[in-house]
């Protein structure tokens, strides 16, 4: 598979949600730098050409979905570099490099069921368009801002779907149940995750509990992307540290001490 | 137009060498230029057994930087000469070890676990890692243990150039570049990273889990200047300049105050392939500077 370091142009920035209220969620749709495909989990590194030596690294960003034209990536305003990303507009410059890491598992005709977090949606959305068999997979997402502020209706339609809405702290313990139960039911099948580290955490334990395949992608401030500065590790099964960026994003549940 | 560069029995293609920490095995870049167009590669230090390194987090973005505190995680030089070394192109492009050791006696062991390995072009020694207690400072710190752990690295060096990199949190870098001369170094190379510190007001807690870290990037450059124009005029061995290097305007910057060759480091994070566009804009920008060979430039600086 090709991994490359391009320039490319910006064809869409487009801010999700509410139409009336500003909006942190970002949709950015770029050029495709001449990928040859990618594995649904993996995540690309971006910097915009312009920006100077103030930020000193690119951003990782899952990729969401790609196709021989373009690549599309989520994201929320979080920080210096996310600010400044969300003010792209089309044709600026971006320095992306990629498809970097591993991806998640895609064992076909098995029941695989999705939980997402947040923006732990965004690499399931290319996941579920790539599947070859995706009348197997069942997503369950649960989420804190309005539901239009994610890439959620684009997947509606071609999956199995469900939501849970976290309006207050009040609500945490219930999603923590329901977290649990999925995974429980997925018994015989594969859990993939994508989402905050509690989360994670929640359904990692409950992976153990019930001994249920699952695969969790994990989220790391990168400076390199390529596993060169060892400043992104976790801790192995082994209570070893690896790279997240190049031996992840994605570990299987067992493969991670958190 | 000739890039080449000689020193310290090195001779290089031309004079920019990727720093250690910053590049990995040089393998990771792989997909993102023709690692055989560099002129060196520095690996990720080397101790004798492996180490885990620091917990997280490691690494800080500053404004113009970066605060790492990685704690020299490795595999260890033996499983680097077993599974690194024989994918680099070391016929080509010269790969130099980093090491990093507790004592004088560990470097020399380490020395001599390297020494034999006609892949390995040149050793440098990292007496001035900030981030492990009671590592590297106390040595980079103190001329006499810098010429004390240069000569044991020399002797064991089976003839390969040492180079001794030093490190900028010293009253006077002139005196331990003229410490490692003295034990035998073939070359300096500096500056290492500036000891740094970053805080969150909010959880009122250090950014590092090392609580300090080295502070690199372009906001290091001018800092590194200095210590590569005082340590050139206070040696006669050749001097490696590092520190915030990002282009080969800034390359040449360095040259022009006494450096042979480069190393850039943070850098490689702005893009995977800075390094080897540096050296793609190297001949335009010695055009501009009208420069015609770098030995002409070496040192050059006028100062009224």
């Amino acid at each position: 598979m090709v991994r490359n370091c391009r320039e490319v142009k910006v064809r869409e920035l487009r801010f999700l949600g509410a139409w009336d209220q500003p909006s942190d969620f970002v949709e950015l749709t770029l050029e495709n730098p001449g990928w040859d495909g990618y594995r649904p989990g993996q995540f690309a590194m971006l910097r915009p050409k312009h920006w100077g030596l103030e930020l000193s690294w690119g951003r990782p960003f899952s990729i969401s979905r790609a196709d021989e034209t373009s690549v599309t990536f989520f994201f929320q305003v979080v920080g210096r570099g996310t600010e400044r990303l969300a003010r792209l507009k089309p044709d600026d410059e971006v320095i992306i490099w990629g498809p970097l890491g591993n991806g998640f598992s895609a064992p076909p005709e098995t029941p695989t069921l999705l939980l997402a977090g947040g923006m732990g949606i965004a690499p399931f959305r290319g996941y579920i368009e790539k599947h070859p068999t995706p009348e197997f997979l069942r997503l369950v997402f649960a989420h804190r801002a309005g539901l239009d502020s994610y890439p959620f209706q684009q997947l509606v339609g071609s999956v199995r779907a469900e939501t849970v809405h976290e309006k207050s702290p009040d609500d945490l313990p219930m999603i923590i149940e329901r977290l649990q139960d999925e995974v429980r039911g997925a018994h015989g099948g594969i859990v993939l995750a994508c989402g905050p580290l509690p989360f994670l955490k929640t359904i990692q334990q409950a992976a153990r509990e019930h001994q249920v395949r699952a695969e969790l992608s994990l989220e790391r401030s990168m400076a390199c992307g390529v596993g060169a500065c060892l400043g992104c590790v976790c801790k192995n099964g082994q209570d070893k540290h690896v790279q997240v960026c190049a031996h992840g994003p994605v570990f299987k549940s067992d493969d991670v001490h958190f | 137009m000739d890039l080449r560069v000689e020193f310290a029995g090195l001779v290089l293609k031309n004079p920019i060498i990727t720093a250690s920490g910053t590049f990995g095995f040089g393998l990771e870049f792989a997909n993102f230029g023709d690692l055989k167009r560099l002129g060196g590669i520095v690996v990720k230090g080397l101790s004798l057994k492996p180490r885990e390194g620091n917990s997280m987090p490691r690494i800080v973005e500053t404004p113009c930087g970066m605060l790492n505190a990685i704690g020299i995680q490795n595999p260890g030089v033996e499983a680097f000469v077993r599974d690194k070394l024989p994918l680099l192109p070391w016929r080509e492009t010269a790969i130099i070890a980093n090491l990093y050791a507790c004592s004088a006696q560990e470097f020399g062991e380490l020395t001599g676990v390297l020494a034999g390995e006609e892949g390995v072009a040149a050793l440098e020694v990292n007496v001035s890692c900030p981030n492990v207690q009671s590592g590297g400072a106390a040595f980079g710190q103190d001329p006499t243990q810098i010429r004390k752990v240069t000569e044991e690295v020399k002797k064991r060096s089976g003839g390969k150039p040492v180079i001794v990199k030093l490190s900028p949190n010293v009253t006077d870098i002139g005196l331990c570049a003229r410490a490692a001369q003295e034990g035998g170094a073939d070359a300096v190379s500096l500056i290492n990273t500036l000891l740094g510190m970053a805080v969150d007001i909010r959880s009122r807690k250090p950014r590092l889990a090392n609580v300090v870290g080295g502070l690199s990037g372009p906001a290091i450059k001018p800092v590194a200047l200095r210590c590569v124009y005082q340590a050139s005029r206070a040696v006669t061995i050749p001097v490696i300049g590092i520190g915030g290097i990002g282009s080969a305007e800034d390359a040449l910057e360095f040259i022009l105050v006494g450096a042979s060759a480069v190393q850039v480091g943070t850098a490689n994070f702005l893009r995977p392939d800075q390094a080897f566009r540096i050296v793609d804009d190297l001949p335009r920008t010695m055009l501009k500077a009208r420069c015609e060979d770098f030995a002409s430039l070496r040192g050059s600086l006028v100062v009224s």
